[in-house]
């Protein structure tokens, strides 16, 4: 477990004093200038040697990443934008970095930015985070009259802007081509890809796209050395990470972890136990509602990290979990996500636009059990008809939860439906329009 | 079932312009993209004509003739405005109450009890169901999906604020503030330290370790 | 070259090519909704899915590039359950009403539902049903058959240069809008119509008319302007009930101006369907053997010199010719194809000719236009200039006018000046594009109708081409000298020697009594009030307008539809029409009428039929001997005649009032009439 000594995030809670002065006195801004001056390749490479994996949910290395930008400038400006569109449900860490810690993010963004030959960062700030933007906004304010950035930044003779965009309340916009979209002033559609953002990204401009907390952690990995970072964990799941516990548990909560703790363990520490105890657990979706759930038996074993998570058929996707106890309605819980993503689908791709909503309709019959037993092997169809033939992957996520839960529950959809039918009038049919049905009763 | 998001008819003022306090805003929005990408200044501009619209009218929403104003300002065509401004649910394509309660019912909520907010929600202002506005004109209620704070469910966002960690007793009592014309101070409703576990931080306890972290 | 295998069949395609365009290259047809040749990649409908070499999952073939060695699998199991995949999700939502609508038998949907559908729906959920938009009097609308797949807004968008549709809410709620409750305002708009590859945009006024295989397909030629768009008239009966564009990448690519497409309601209407004379000051009925007497006897008599003939616009090459040698035979030097009255020097053909070549705009890297609204004049035409405009980037073609300040053009065109005196100016090199046209290696300059139908035309025509020159814009490899014309018979009347002879009058000096008789074949765009009220005057044509009614004699003559007829475009380029319908009545092939009354005169003219007439044109001009059309470069820069008037200042003027009423058949149509009222009448009423 990790120790305080080793904590990236040292103002999670908003305990401190999250401006300026707050930050240095918790070291940041140290030595910045000296961290540029070991120039682009050594950042980078101590950046990959530190086993960094991007926090946003699909864990690509970050080093790696950042050496996807052109080497050359061709003339064209090079740009970083932080995703900070945390929007996944069940996720609520980013946040945390953004109104208690947004030095940390302001002068990373710097180092970072200068690492791939960006002299100008874009963070897109999800829309509701309309209070968390404003501490940002400050902190970047304190950056630029300090000297901190803008001409010059630190004395380190490299120009550097920071600006803020802020989203309107559309969850694929974390989709990162979508994102650029979206910054670019048009309707958040992801685009196709190649090209890849680090070849035409922002206004057709090489762009590496971030998550908050990835850029976040760089200037203490940087200050504290990459053998640092890499020394926890496990191997290939390097570092510490922000996490949350939400549902069930007694006490929900933002915190940072090494990778590679049991779940159970995080859940007992951090969130205080399960409500009712570890026996009433029934399910858990590990890291946002895009990967796979957990029955309780995979629980019980199972470390937080990204490889144990998805030798599980599931995921580390953004590291927080949404935790159901048995009181749960699974079959609702489950709808509720289909009802999200019918909601945030773009609308581009016929089999997201048309799928979201059919599965929708379907699980909203199968919570009450108006459905017929073979509807669940065709939702399982739907859902695979979805999957893998979009332009991004918001339907494969849509997808996914209903897989799951089909795999893991599948007895209590059979359950539910032959309930409504006795309680309903047995074996006929149950293909009658909501609306005539209540009419009915 | 169609849902072309637009004012009803009789609602669309037939004049908007910025006023001095969205000028300045916009000013600076614009300093932030280059000059031959002002598109990218949609959604903020949006925001300011919404926040205007707030100021002076008690319903923060964004008319169509303001959609056009945006598109002059910004050398876009409307038909690009309209796309941006329907696709994206935080700008309000129709006239709304003063206070806007958007509940967050996504599953982290609903596991800890958003209905009971919903529940609260529509009777202390009367409302039917999700969409609609109070009679008074006070309060408009929408069903909003996950609003990224999750180890504090559930929410109630009120406008910009988060109320944070609700039930139905203290999402009633919230509402009547409002109606009472306060603001309570948003964040968690219970005893916590924003995202902290209730009952207190079991991390970041050890005081030597929030000290400045050397190299190496 | 890059090797790519598909099926395995290997084939070499040019690097840069999608997936899509390589399983082409191999014979593969590869399905698709959303992606479309001329417009950009849009990648949304999923139906052209294949697998890749290497792939985890199936990509979209439309927006994939191909690598060298890349193998390309169209037909594998999991290629045909992603394509059946999406075409059930296309059609949860869809309406399925293909008894009821009008893209039946010619729907992408259908088609591919046959090959990709399933014969029962899964989907027992309620149906999704969108509120139809009001794009205007041409394209109908039935959004709940929408499939989103985009076209029609990358159409407006990005051909048509007018940004009016946009998809807006998104999701299952994604709606294919202009937002407004307001006609589109395009030339083009009726392409959304054969671009929409379902019923959701149809056309208007052909709603409910038929059903397409009921239809018998004739290729022909527009002669609503002079691009000479290659057309099909699609008939049921003695009516055409339709056209469409036919596909020319020389011509019109897949494109066809509204007006030529929508005027078709006008060819049945006010049609002049058997001879009339007039007696006593009314026009009677009369049998063709009346009235060819009638003229005859008032023939007699009257000296070459007092007698004129008018050709229209709309005229086929071979009436022309036919006209030509009547009045020869009649002894007449007056003879005006120019009803405008234009002027050209007619000593050389790439004096009055569109000489780049619309193919030609392609390759262009700076265009000066003058006195021309292209837009009005020639859509199809302008939305290659601004094809060109797009595809060269910033800054890489230049377009610069002069006149029309307040037309926008739908590319970005600085306004230099009003008047020729700008002309005066950019040759001084005073103006900064002087600079553009001269650093340019393939200038254009395009004088049009606004200039040349002014008293100093042909001094504006001399001083475009001296700028030309100057510019380096007439090379044997290049000819940027170009004339854009707006009537569809003017090239071939001008080649054809319809313009004065010695001491011949023109049209306006055969007014006010200049000729005792006067033969209006087709003419109804001229000062028709000032003939003189002596004159006697014979309307040959097919529709009841100005001309015919001040007619002694009506003579009924066909529409284009109704004959075989050759019909050659701005750029000199001789085309074919077919006969699609016969016509109503007793009205006649117009060259048949001229060769009739040839013989009724005493003076037959020595052709008996079609081929014999086409011999005699290919002896008049080589270019209608010619298969093919070969673009002219110009070996000789010797400037045109400056004609003897001098350039004035006075600013140039619009040739072109009213888009949707510019001859005698769109007056007869109902929706030009709607149109003209929709888009024409209130911004001339605001104006006034």
């Amino acid at each position: 477990m990790l120790q305080d000594k080793d904590r990236i995030f040292t103002n999670l809670y908003g305990q401190g004093d999250w401006t300026l002065a707050g930050a240095r006195a918790r070291g940041d801004w140290d030595g910045t200038a000296e961290i540029l001056a070991r120039g682009r390749d050594a950042i980078i490479g101590e950046m990959k040697a530190s086993g960094l994996r991007g926090r946003g949910g699909a864990g690509f290395p970050t080093g790696v990443k950042w050496s996807f930008m052109p080497r050359k400038n061709d003339g064209r400006p090079h740009y970083l934008v932080i995703n900070g569109d945390e929007s996944e449900p069940g996720t609520c860490k980013d946040r945390e970095i953004l109104r208690h810690d947004p030095h940390k993010l302001v002068e990373s963004a710097l180092i970072a930015s200068f690492a791939m030959g960006a002299h100008a960062a874009y963070i897109y700030i999800r829309g509701e985070f309309y209070n968390e933007a404003m501490h940002l906004q400050h902190a970047i304010d304190e950056a630029y009259e300090a000297g901190l950035i803008g001409r010059n930044a630190c004395g380190s003779g490299w120009d550097f802007d920071f600006y803020i965009h802020r989203g309107a309340g559309a969850y694929i916009c974390g989709e990162e081509t979508a994102l650029l979209e979206s910054l670019e002033g048009k309707k958040g559609q992801p685009r196709m890809k190649p090209p890849f953002p680090a070849a035409m990204g922002l206004y057709g401009c090489p762009t590496t796209v971030n998550n908050v907390e990835s850029i976040a952690v760089s200037a203490t990995i940087l200050r504290r050395g990459a053998a640092w970072f890499a020394g926890l964990g496990r191997p290939n799941n390097a570092g510490s990470k922000l996490m949350a516990i939400s549902g069930h548990v007694n006490t929900p909560c933002v915190f940072e972890e090494e990778l590679g703790v049991p779940m159970r363990e995080i859940i007992e520490k951090h969130g205080g136990g399960v409500r009712g105890g570890w026996d009433n657990l029934l399910a858990v979706i590990p890291g946002g509602c895009s990967v796979p759930m957990l029955p309780r038996d995979v629980c019980e074993s199972v470390l937080m990290d990204y490889d144990s998570l998805r030798a599980e058929g599931s995921g580390l996707g953004t590291g927080c979990m949404i935790v159901m106890d048995k009181s749960t309605d699974i079959i609702a819980a489950i709808a509720r996500f289909s009802k999200f993503f019918k909601h945030e689908s773009c609308g581009q791709c016929t089999p997201c636009r048309e799928g979201t909503g059919w599965m929708m309709r379907i699980m909203e019959r199968m919570v009450e059990g108006r459905a017929e037993i073979e509807e669940i092997d065709m939702l399982e169809q739907v859902t695979r008809q979805v999957e893998g033939h979009t332009i991004c992957a918001l339907g494969d996520a849509a997808a996914w939860p209903i897989q799951g839960l089909i795999r893991r529950f599948r007895p209590v959809m059979e359950e539910r439906i032959h309930a409504y039918k006795a309680a309903h009038g047995g074996g006929r049919p149950v293909q009658v329009p909501t609306g005539l049905v209540e009419a009915a009763e | 079932m169609s849902t072309q998001p637009t004012a009803p008819t009789g609602a669309e003022p037939t004049h908007f312009a910025f006023d001095a306090e969205s000028e300045q805003q916009i000013a600076v929005i614009l300093a932030k993209y280059p000059p031959e990408r002002k598109a990218s200044g949609v959604l903020p501009l949006l925001y300011v004509v919404q926040k205007q619209m707030g100021r002076q009218t008690g319903s923060a929403w964004i008319p169509r003739i303001a959609m056009d104003v945006v598109a002059e300002r910004l050398e876009m065509a409307p038909i690009r405005v309209y796309e941006v401004a329907t696709f994206y649910l935080m700008f309000n394509t129709k006239p709304i109450g003063r206070y806007h309660l958007q509940v967050c019912t996504t599953t982290s909520c609903w596991l800890r009890g958003s209905d009971d907010v919903t529940a609260a929600c529509k009777k202390a202002t009367g409302i039917k169901a999700f969409g609609e506005t109070s009679t008074d004109g006070l309060f408009t209620l929408t069903e909003v999906e996950c609003l990224g704070a999750c180890a504090n469910a559930p929410i109630l966002q009120v406008d910009d604020d988060y109320y944070e960690d609700l039930d139905g007793p203290r999402t009633l009592e919230l509402i009547e503030a409002l109606k009472r014309g306060e603001r309570p101070t948003p964040g968690p409703t219970i005893d916590r330290l924003n995202s902290a576990p209730a009952g207190g931080r079991r991390v970041l306890v050890d005081e030597t370790a929030a000290k400045p972290q050397g190299q190496g | 070259m890059v090797k790519v295998t598909v099926d395995g069949i290997v084939v070499d395609v040019a690097p840069g090519s999608s997936a899509l365009q390589a399983c082409e290259a191999a014979g593969k047809e590869i399905p698709r909704f959303c992606y479309h040749e001329r417009l950009s990649v849009a990648g949304n409908c999923r139906m052209c899915l294949v697998e890749v070499s290497g792939g985890r999952k199936p990509v979209a073939s439309c927006g994939f590039p191909i690598a060298n060695g890349m193998q390309i699998f169209t037909d594998t199991e999991v290629v045909r359950r992603a394509r059946r995949a999406v075409m059930e999700f296309l059609l949860i939502n869809h309406p399925l009403d293909c008894p009821i609508c009008d893209q039946g038998g010619e729907c992408d949907l259908q088609d591919q539902a046959f090959g990709y559908g399933a014969d029962h729906s899964r989907y027992r959920e309620n149906k999704r049903a969108v509120t139809d938009k009001y794009l205007g009097p041409l394209v109908k609308t039935v959004m709940t058959r929408c499939i989103q797949c985009t076209r029609c807004i990358r159409f407006s968008t990005e051909v048509a240069g007018v940004q009016e549709l946009g998809g807006v809410s998104r999701g299952e709620n994604l709606e294919i809008t202009n937002y407004v409750e307001k006609a589109l305002t395009s030339e083009l708009s009726g392409n959304l119509i054969d671009i929409c590859p379902v019923g959701a945009l149809t056309s208007q006024p052909y709603a409910f008319s038929a059903r397409p295989w009921e239809l018998k397909r004739t290729d022909s030629i527009d002669v609503c302007d002079a691009v000479g768009t290659n057309i099909v008239m699609q008939a049921r009966g003695a009516s055409v009930l339709r056209i469409v564009p036919r596909i020319n990448d020389e011509v019109n690519e897949e494109w066809l101006a509204d007006k030529g497409r929508f005027v078709v309601d006008g060819f049945r209407r006010r049609r002049l369907d058997r001879p009339w004379v007039r007696v006593e000051g009314k026009l009677q009925p009369a049998s063709w053997a009346d009235a060819f007497s009638l003229i005859a006897t008032r023939l007699k008599g009257v000296p070459g010199a007092r007698i004129g003939a008018i050709a229209g616009d709309m005229c086929d090459a071979e009436s022309l010719m036919a006209l030509k040698d009547l009045m020869g035979m009649l002894g007449s030097p007056n003879i005006d194809c120019r009803q405008d009255g234009a002027r050209y020097d007619t000593s050389r053909r790439d004096f009055y000719t569109f000489n780049t070549g619309i193919a030609g705009i392609d390759e262009a890297d700076a265009l000066l236009i003058v006195g021309s609204i292209p837009r009005q004049e020639a859509p199809v035409l302008n939305a290659r200039i601004r094809r060109r405009f797009v595809d060269a980037g910033r800054g890489k073609f230049s377009i610069a006018m002069i006149g029309a300040p307040n037309a926008d053009p739908t590319y970005t065109a600085d306004v230099l000046g009003e008047g020729p005196d700008t002309l005066a100016k950019l040759a001084a090199g005073e103006l900064p594009f002087a600079e553009v046209l001269a650093n340019a290696k393939n200038p254009m300059i395009i004088v049009g109708h606004g200039a040349l139908t002014r008293p100093d035309g042909q001094a504006i025509a001399k001083a475009c081409w001296d700028l030309a020159v100057q510019a380096g814009a007439i090379r044997p490899d290049w000819h940027g000298f170009n004339v854009l014309h707006t009537a569809a018979s003017r090239m071939a009347g001008l080649d054809l020697g319809l313009v004065p002879g010695p001491q011949g009058r023109d049209v306006a000096g055969m007014l006010k009594g200049g000729v005792d008789v006067l033969w209006l074949m087709g003419a109804d765009e001229f000062a028709v009030h000032d003939i003189g009220p002596d004159t006697f005057v014979i309307y040959q044509g097919h529709h009841g307008d100005a001309g015919a009614a001040r007619a002694d004699v009506i003579l009924p003559g066909v529409l284009y539809a109704e004959k075989p007829g050759t019909y050659t475009n701005t750029e000199g380029r001789v085309q074919r029409a077919f006969r699609a319908v016969m016509p109503p009545g007793d009205a006649r092939e117009d060259w048949r009428i001229l060769r009739a009354f040839s013989e009724v005169a005493g003076r037959k003219l020595p052709y008996d039929t079609i081929e014999a007439l086409r011999t005699r044109m290919a002896q008049a001009h080589p270019a209608y001997g010619q298969a093919e059309h070969a673009r002219p470069g110009a070996a000789d820069t010797t400037a045109p005649q400056a004609g003897s008037v001098t350039v004035a200042a006075t600013p140039f003027h619009p040739v072109i009032a009213d888009y949707y009423l510019t001859h005698a058949v769109c007056r007869a149509s109902p929706t030009m009439e709607t149109c003209s009222g929709i888009y024409v009448r209130p911004a001339t009423e605001a104006a006034e």
